[in-house]
Order: structure tokens, then C-alpha cells, then sequence
């Protein structure tokens, strides 16, 4: 049987802005939320909430380890506080301060990194973020979250606020393909099937969804069944998911992140522990990109469904 | 004063042989800084903070991080003796060992009647940021008091703490800093000259105070004068004395991290009689 897209991709906001609408709506029912920023509220969408509710919402400046500790001090009193800036600003200059300020002592501070990946486009290298998704799982206790569009995003937003507990969430700058319709439902560590196939399974997230399905299409057309995985919960992954994976005899990780220390490799240990299988991967390998337009980017290191299907075939042949 | 400078000045010295014990008995540890700080941990848990001991999860209780964690043993002593259920006095011995509550840096999941795990320098200031923001925005009418060593406050993140605080105008925040002059490698002057210290708090908009910090009657003054200035953070520059009340701890950096022998220790207690 061929494998079919359940969902149809429509052009949808960027996972930023899903972000700061679900702020809003959720500060509106949550008096408890107070939200943080470091001089970036207009691209990181917090501005929406700090129009609405200027009381609870904090500038800090450029300068993000105050503002992460600070939220550790925040959640000590009882709050629930959301802090926001680009990723590659936010985990890498505060990881100290997540480590020892938030996850040590296990507090409720949510964490959301815009402008995640190399899809950030014409800013370059020093503004992008490829390392932090392997930063934020290192952490002891965190949930780390990479929702593909509008809808999972702001479900996973929600889902974010009613965790008690770290969480950080890894969301991008360009607009993402819509995939699930609304009203959708998503669990934390709960991951979705979004085609379904047998021969082999792509397991990916992010911005990658919408490209993992394009390349299940070109799949089906040479008569190759794929499923795709949307592996929204980077920590903790899908096990069985994963077991359900490694039953097709193949599995392609993609994700838009340095191959050798994200989603993959993690996904990697948990097929060794469950169940041996032919693994391929499809990331950033050891080098950082250049300005340009996101899928430009995207085109030149390797991450769009032609990339995805190629690695997907490499893993098939390996399986034959 | 509800508490007289004579009976403040019993406690510290209670204080001060518990440390030395503790620190003794752990064969490692801070004993210089945790000397240093004791009239001012004293002077704010037994007279200017508002804290109920007995029940240590009070919503309205005054905070304090002890942002310089090292010194951790003045903070359990104290605690202890105020009766505080996750402070066990008879238990303070086991300081740094395996399965003590006494961890070698103040730890909330083993004391969760402490306000903040602190330990990595430089990060206190910041949490009780984020604290006196929620009680502004709350309205409610506890305060924030944050210790730092003055070698911390080498770190960079003090001084965006301190930009920040006085930004948002949080009158409700006291830091103080514990200015003994010696830090790890030596004194401070060698290591990373900090001076002038009080100038660069004021320069940073914070109301800012220059004390002896092992007299009674100053700590008592400065807490007070902080609690009475509005629209803005208050710093105290508390001139102590590492090591204070040991003599040959005083001054001497050789006693920042290093345990007492068996002999050093039974004279230190001999001074502290």
C-alpha cells in the first residue's frame, strides 16, 4: 500500500509567532505567567504579551544570564515565567545559569529559543543556532520541545505551561508549513505519526516535518513506503515510537541541528537499547553556515526532502 | 532592636565554634569567608529579617540567598539554632559528608527551608532580582537580601544584575557584600582589583552604604536605612575581617579553603570561648 500525507502542507505563520499568540491567550487564563526578554520582544513575538500585560513582563536587557537567573528567582516565589530570545543567545550565553539557577534545583522556568537553526537565513553563523538542542538535553530534568507549526507549536506552548518543571522550547524564524489542522492534539513525549508507511521510517521535527514529508512523496512515487515521525519531544523522546520505528528495519533522523550532537545521536541510544536497526542521519555536519535566504540555507547543508530521500534510499540499500 | 548586642554577640560566638567544628569535622571547606559573614547572617536572622523558623514556607518571609555559598556553614549554624525542621543541630557535624543535609553548598532539595541553591558565584544577585521583581508585582511586603563575597563580584553577571535591579527601581532587594579582601588565590588587590567598591554600586544607581560588618549597632542601622529608601536597590559594603575570630585565620589566606587541623582547631575553639 502506498504511503499517503495525512495532512496537506499550507503556507502558516512561523513558529515564533505561533509562540507569542499562545503567550497571550495563556496569560490571559494564567495570572501566574510573567514573561522575560533581552531586547528582542518584537522578533521573539513576547511583545504581544508585554502589549497586553506590561505589568508582568520584564525587560532585561541585552543580557541574558541575569535574565535566566533571574527567572530561577521567579519561579523560587511561585511564578511561571516564560524567558525568550534568540536560541543561539539564549542557551549558549545563559547555559550556565539554566544549569545551576534552573534545572539543578528543578524549577518551573520555561525557556523558548527563537531563530533556532541555520533558518534564520541572512543574520549568519553568529546569530545562529545549531548547537543547542544537544545544550538543552544535557540539562538534568528538562523537556526540550521542537514543534513544526502554528498549531503544534501553540499546543505544545500549552503544554509547555501546564508541565510543572523546566521546559525549553526550540522555535524558528521563517514562516513553517502548516501540517496538522487545528485542533489538533499533542502530548509532551508523544510523538506523531504524520504519513504513514512501512518501509522505512523518518523521524524528524521542526521545519523538517514539512520537508521529511515531501521527500515520503517522492519516496512513494518510486514505490517506497515511508513513514514520517514527527518527534516533537526531543526530551524525553517517543520510546515507543522509536520501537515502532525500528520494526520498519530502517530509520532517517533529520533535523536542522549539528548532526553529531542532536536529535540523532539520542535517538541513536535509545534504538542500541531497544532494538538494533540500520540508522541514517541527516543534520548539519561540523561546520557553521553563511547568510542567505533560509531554504537557499537550507538547499546548501542538506536539509530539504531531496536530501531527506537520498539518505532515506542509502538507508533502504543498507536494508536490502 | 529586639535582640541586645550582648546576646547577639553570644550568638556569633555560638556560631562561629559551630563553624569551626563543622568545618574540622568535614576536613574541608571555607572557614575565612564563613568567618567573615557571621554578624551579618546574625544581625538578619535573629533581628531584621521577618522569618518564622518554625514555619519556614511563610509565603511573606523574608528572603536571603547566600549567593556566596562557600560560606554555607555560618547559614546552617544559624539555622539550626533557630530551630528551622530541616536544620538539625545535632546533625551538623556531618557538613559535606555522604547523605548529610549539609551539603557543601547550600542545596533546596535538601533544605528546602533555603531560599535559592547557590554555589557558582555570581548568580545570587540575579535570582534575588527575579524574587523582589514577583514580590513588587504581587504587593506583598517581603524583602530580598542577597549576600556576595567580594571576590564574586568579579563576576560579570553582578554588574547586570545590579544595571537591572536599579532599572526596574526594586527597592525591596538589599545586597551585601561581604568585602574581607582575600579570595581563593590570595587578596583580592592581587588577584582582580574590585576597588572602588562602593563607588561602582553607586555608579550603578543602587543606594549604597559603607559599614564595619561585625558591628552590631551598624548592620542594624544600614538594614534599617535600606528598608527606608524608596525607588531603589540598596548595597552594603560591609568591611569584615576573613576569618574573623580566630586569630591566626584572620587575614590569612591560606584559611579561604582550607580545614582546620585537629591542634588548629582546638586552639581556634580555645579563642572562641
Amino acid at each position: 500500500m502506498p504511503a499517503r500525507p495525512k495532512f496537506e502542507l499550507k503556507p502558516g505563520p512561523a513558529t515564533r509567532e505561533a509562540f507569542g499568540h499562545a503567550l497571550v491567550e495563556l496569560g490571559r487564563e494564567n495570572k501566574d505567567i510573567v514573561v522575560c526578554d533581552a531586547d528582542l520582544s518584537k522578533s521573539t513575538m513576547t511583545a504581544f504579551f508585554a502589549n497586553e500585560f506590561p505589568d508582568r513582563f520584564f525587560s532585561f536587557g541585552i543580557a541574558e544570564s541575569n535574565m535566566a537567573a533571574a527567572a530561577g528567582g521567579m519561579a523560587y516565589a511561585g511564578k511561571i515565567p516564560f524567558i525568550a530570545s534568540f536560541s543561539a543567545f539564549l542557551v549558549n550565553k545563559s547555559f550556565e545559569q539554566l544549569r545551576v539557577c534552573v534545572a539543578y534545583p528543578k524549577l518551573n522556568v520555561k525557556v523558548v529559543g527563537t531563530h533556532s537553526g541555520i533558518s534564520i537565513g541572512e543574520d549568519g553563523p553568529s546569530q545562529m543556532s545549531v548547537e543547542e538542542t544537544s545544550l538543552a538535553c544535557s540539562l538534568p530534568g528538562f523537556v526540550v520541545l521542537c514543534p513544526a507549526d502554528d498549531v503544534s507549536a501553540r499546543a505544545l506552548v500549552r503544554a509547555a505551561t501546564i508541565h510543572v518543571g523546566p521546559v525549553f522550547i526550540r522555535t524558528g524564524r521563517p514562516k513553517a508549513p502548516g501540517i496538522y489542522p487545528e485542533g489538533t492534539q499533542f502530548e509532551i513525549g508523544k510523538a506523531v505519526e504524520v504519513v504513514a508507511g512501512s518501509d522505512l521510517t523518518i523521524i524528524t521535527n521542526g521545519l523538517l516535518v514539512a520537508e521529511a514529508i515531501r521527500a515520503a512523496e517522492a519516496l512513494e512515487a518510486e514505490g517506497v513506503s515511508a513513514r514520517v515521525v514527527d518527534m516533537h519531544t526531543v526530551r524525553p523522546l517517543d520510546r515507543e515510537a522509536i520501537r515502532r520505528a525500528t520494526r520498519t528495519g530502517a530509520i532517517v533522523v533529520a533535523e536542522e541541528h549539528l548532526v553529531d550532537s542532536g536529535m540523532g545521536v539520542r535517538i541513536a541510544q535509545a534504538v542500541a537499547e531497544i532494538e538494533p536497526c540500520i540508522m541514517e542521519f541527516v543534520g548539519i555536519h561540523d561546520r557553521y553556515a553563511e547568510s542567505g535566504q533560509p531554504f537557499e540555507l537550507l538547499d546548501k547543508y542538506g536539509l530539504v526532502a531531496r536530501d531527506i530521500a537520498a539518505t532515506a534510499r542509502k538507508a533502504l540499500a543498507r536494508k536490502r | 532592636m529586639h535582640t541586645t548586642p550582648q546576646q547577639l554577640s553570644a550568638i556569633a560566638r555560638r556560631v562561629r565554634r559551630q563553624i569551626v567544628e563543622m568545618i574540622g569535622a568535614a576536613k574541608s571547606g571555607h572557614p575565612g569567608g564563613s568567618l567573615s559573614a557571621v554578624e551579618i547572617i546574625v544581625e538578619l536572622f535573629y533581628d531584621a529579617m521577618r522569618i518564622d523558623p518554625k514555619n519556614p514556607a511563610w509565603a511573606d518571609r523574608d528572603r536571603f540567598i547566600l549567593s556566596k555559598g562557600h560560606a554555607a556553614p555560618a547559614l546552617y549554624a544559624v539555622m539550626a539554632d533557630l530551630g528551622y525542621p530541616d536544620a538539625p543541630p545535632d546533625q551538623l557535624n556531618t557538613l559535606r559528608k555522604f547523605g548529610s543535609v549539609y551539603q557543601g553548598h547550600p542545596d533546596v532539595r535538601f533544605m528546602p527551608s533555603i531560599d535559592a541553591s547557590t554555589g557558582s558565584l555570581g548568580e545570587g544577585l540575579s535570582i534575588g532580582l527575579g524574587m523582589a521583581l514577583v514580590a513588587r508585582l504581587d504587593a506583598r511586603p517581603w524583602r530580598t537580601y542577597v549576600m556576595l563575597g567580594d571576590g564574586e563580584i568579579q563576576e560579570g553577571q553582578i554588574w547586570e544584575a545590579a544595571m537591572a535591579a536599579s532599572f526596574h527601581k526594586v527597592d525591596n532587594l538589599v545586597a551585601i557584600v561581604d568585602y574581607n579582601g582575600i579570595q581563593l588565590d590570595g587578596f583580592v588587590k592581587d588577584i582582580m582589583e574590585i576597588a572602588p567598591v562602593a563607588e561602582k554600586w553607586r555608579a550603578f544607581g543602587w543606594h549604597t552604604i559603607e559599614i564595619d560588618g561585625h558591628d552590631w549597632a551598624a548592620i542594624h542601622d544600614a538594614l534599617h536605612e535600606a528598608e527606608n529608601t524608596k525607588g531603589r536597590p540598596t548595597c552594603i559594603v560591609a568591611h569584615t575581617i576573613k576569618g574573623k575570630g580566630v586569630s591566626f585565620m584572620e587575614n590569612n589566606p591560606k584559611f579561604h579553603g582550607m580545614a582546620p587541623t585537629p591542634a588548629e582547631m582546638e586552639l581556634a575553639l580555645k579563642e572562641l570561648q
